[in-house]
């Protein structure tokens, strides 16, 4: 009998190999099929027809789709920036709380705690221009406005903006918190006695050490404020007409309410590339900061 | 001309004082060693002077000029720490110019001055490397070097040996005793380590709970330690003592051995409960002793162990009930359990009040 027998790594790893098939590859093979084919929800049998890069050219030739595109890059630099700055602040100041800090630090931690669509609701509630808290606060004040925060092009990308480092900014200052608890002591006062002011101890000693902690958390998070749909969805949907397009919202829009699935597929591709750039970029950064302090290897 | 001066310097954590008002004059280019066992401020007194502790009292002055108030910045000095405190994401390089850097001191001046430090500490090979790649004694090194690049007027060190091997150690204190005679600053430096205050020192502040003991030279501590404290502290292996009462013109040791008083010694009471203190050095087998003249007792001893150094072997004997050391030179071997005619130097012993502790002296 002489039964050819499967080599034994293979077989050991069997079991992940299938879980990971089932679960990420044939999903992933199978949109980027779709992607080449004009695929609508309604009709299955559109699944079968090739059309080549039909969906691509349409995209890259899409107005629409690229001030969304451009829209979204907006969207993130802001603010991951904001986020970044935000957090270093706050976690700068926590560092220097010597009473009630462990309390504090559990508070800062509770926006991370809320799903986001509630925080959607929220400050959709917040925002609202009829019986919104902010216009009551701005009448009761006296301002007899009625500022169109959700509608208007510019207030409504700002309040989007407003909710989404609401929410993750502790992520930055938690991070940062735990870089400064890790930061030894001693160089901080090597530096004092070599004549440093405080800010130039910040500026050539504390902030080169944060710079991996840092790079971490702009890694988490641009993976993270690539997948805000929930936020954006439940306080505009992308509307009115349009203004707070972001590529999330074009694309469960181009796939679930117009059905077309395809194009929704190829959206996705180009914007998974977007996302994989950002990371990339750092990854690196983190890189060279960890060889920079020599924790690299 | 940057003398220090700290007149009654207090120091508190909450409730815990740390200092308790110490008066230290330091001299011009003067090598002074704050010794102490663990925890009896050294380091907090190091860094007063160096500004990155507040003092809760009194004055600290470098050349004249009081310095409570200035950060560490505007007081030019150096301080190398204890476990070097290098900047770990720059090169020694950076390392070294940094200060210089910081002083916004023009670009030809920091490369000169961190090359001649480099030369000074052999550290041309390492110049481009970071810390995390560096050897502890290289470390050290750099960490020197840092604080040589800016001439200071004084040179602050926290325990900078003591993360070294012992043969590394030996090494860089004749390195930093060099760099002394070199620079010619003013440097105070923390140690625990009697051996390194005694061989680097102009003078020895020993210290002990916030207080400072006795201030002195080397060999004034060694010779006339003014309390048990100083007398067990300064010198390898410690001073023996021995518990005894003044008789007449002897004291009786733990009721057994008499000894003729010192001549040194000062104004005792009959009766009066002492404690009789001498070195190893001065308790020596006839023979083999280093000196052999001069007022002597001599007493029969039993060795209980030998510890053999090379040129001397140190003997372990029982002297009244209590466990002594004795040195002997020219050594031949002893079996435990040997009895020896030991010679003991009376003009080198020394009397302690029991209760106080203190030194009775003539
Ligand atoms: N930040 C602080 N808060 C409270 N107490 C402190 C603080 N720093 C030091 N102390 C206390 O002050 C005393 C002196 O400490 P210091 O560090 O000066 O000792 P040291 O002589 O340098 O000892 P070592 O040889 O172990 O370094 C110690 O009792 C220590 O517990
Ligand atoms: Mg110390």
């Amino acid at each position: 009998m002489t039964r050819r027998r499967l080599p034994e790594w293979f077989v050991l790893l069997l079991p992940a190999i299938i879980v990971i098939a089932a679960v990420v590859l044939i999903p992933l093979l199978f949109s980027l099929y779709s992607s080449f084919t004009p695929y609508k929800l309604t009709r299955p049998s559109t699944l079968w027809k090739w059309v080549g890069t039909y969906n691509y050219e349409k995209i890259l030739s899409d107005a629409k789709f690229w001030a969304a595109f451009g829209r979204t890059v907006l969207f993130l630099t802001i603010v991951l920036n904001l986020e970044l700055l935000f957090g270093l602040g706050i976690a700068l100041m926590m560092n220097k709380v010597t009473w009630g800090q462990r309390t504090l630090r559990t508070i800062l931690m509770f926006p991370m705690m809320f799903s986001p669509i509630l925080v959607g609701f929220q400050f959709k509630f917040i925002f609202n221009d009829n019986i919104g808290l902010v216009n009551n606060v701005l009448q009761s004040m006296g301002f007899n406005v009625a500022l169109p925060w959700l509608v208007d092009a510019k207030l409504a990308m700002f309040s989007i903006m407003f909710a989404e480092i609401w929410m993750s900014t502790s992520v930055f200052a938690i991070l940062i918190l735990a870089g400064l608890f890790a930061m030894p002591r001693d160089p901080l006062e090597a530096a004092k006695v070599d004549g440093c002011t405080p800010w130039q101890s910040f500026r050539h000693i504390t902030l080169p050490f944060l710079m991996p902690f840092i790079y971490i958390a702009m890694t988490i998070r641009s993976l993270d404020v690539a997948r805000a749909y929930d936020i954006v969805q439940i306080m505009t949907g992308g509307g009115p007409a349009r203004r707070t397009e972001l590529l999330w919202t074009l694309m469960s829009r181009t796939g679930y309410v117009d059905a077309r699935m395809g194009l929704a597929n190829a959206m996705g591709y180009v914007s998974i590339l977007l996302s994989i750039l950002f990371t990339i970029y750092f990854f690196r950064k983190l890189s060279a900061a960890r060889a920079e302090l020599g924790m690299a290897g | 001309m940057t003398e220090v001066t700290l007149s009654k310097v207090v120091k508190k954590y909450g409730a815990l004082q740390a200092v308790h008002g110490i008066d230290l004059d330091i001299k011009d280019g003067e090598f002074v060693v704050l010794v102490g066992p663990s925890g009896c401020g050294k380091s907090t007194t190091l860094r007063m002077i160096a500004g990155l502790e507040d003092i809760s009292g009194g004055e600290v002055a470098i050349g004249g000029r009081v310095v409570n108030d200035l950060p560490p910045r505007e007081r030019n000095i150096s301080m190398v720490f204890q476990n070097y405190a290098l900047y770990p994401h720059m090169t020694v390089r950076e390392n070294l110019g940094f200060s210089l850097k910081i002083a916004k001191r023009p670009e030809q001046e920091i490369v000169k001055a961190v090359d001649e430090a480099a030369g000074i500490l052999g550290l041309d090979e390492l110049m481009d490397r970071k810390p995390a790649a560096l050897s502890g004694g290289q470390r050290q090194r750099v960490a020197m070097g840092r604080a040589i690049v800016r001439h200071p007027d004084v040179f602050l060190f926290d325990e900078p040996l003591s993360n070294l091997d012992a043969k590394l150690r030996t090494q860089m204190r004749v390195e930093i005793k060099k760099l002394h005679q070199k620079v010619e600053s003013t440097i105070i430096y923390v140690t625990h380590d009697q051996v390194e205050a005694m061989t680097l020192a102009d003078r020895i502040v020993l210290m002990r709970d916030g207080h400072i003991v006795q201030v002195g030279t080397p060999l004034e501590l060694f010779n006339k330690p003014v309390d048990t404290f100083v007398a067990t502290f300064i010198g390898s292996p410690p001073m023996n003592l021995v518990d005894g009462v003044v008789q007449g013109d002897s004291i009786v040791l733990n009721g057994s051995v008499s000894v003729p008083l010192p001549v040194s010694a000062g104004k005792l009471t009959n009766g009066q409960a002492v404690k009789f203190g001498f070195r190893a050095d001065n308790l020596m087998p006839i023979g083999h002793a280093v000196e052999e003249e001069g007022a002597a007792h001599e007493v029969d001893l039993s060795v209980t162990l030998t510890e053999p150094l090379g040129t001397e072997t140190l003997l372990y004997t029982n002297m009244a009930g209590v466990e002594v050391q004795a040195k002997m030179f020219n050594p031949r071997p002893v079996a435990p359990g040997e009895q020896l005619h030991f010679r003991l130097t009376l003009d080198k012993c020394h009397v302690f009040d029991a209760k106080s502790g203190q030194a009775v002296r003539g």
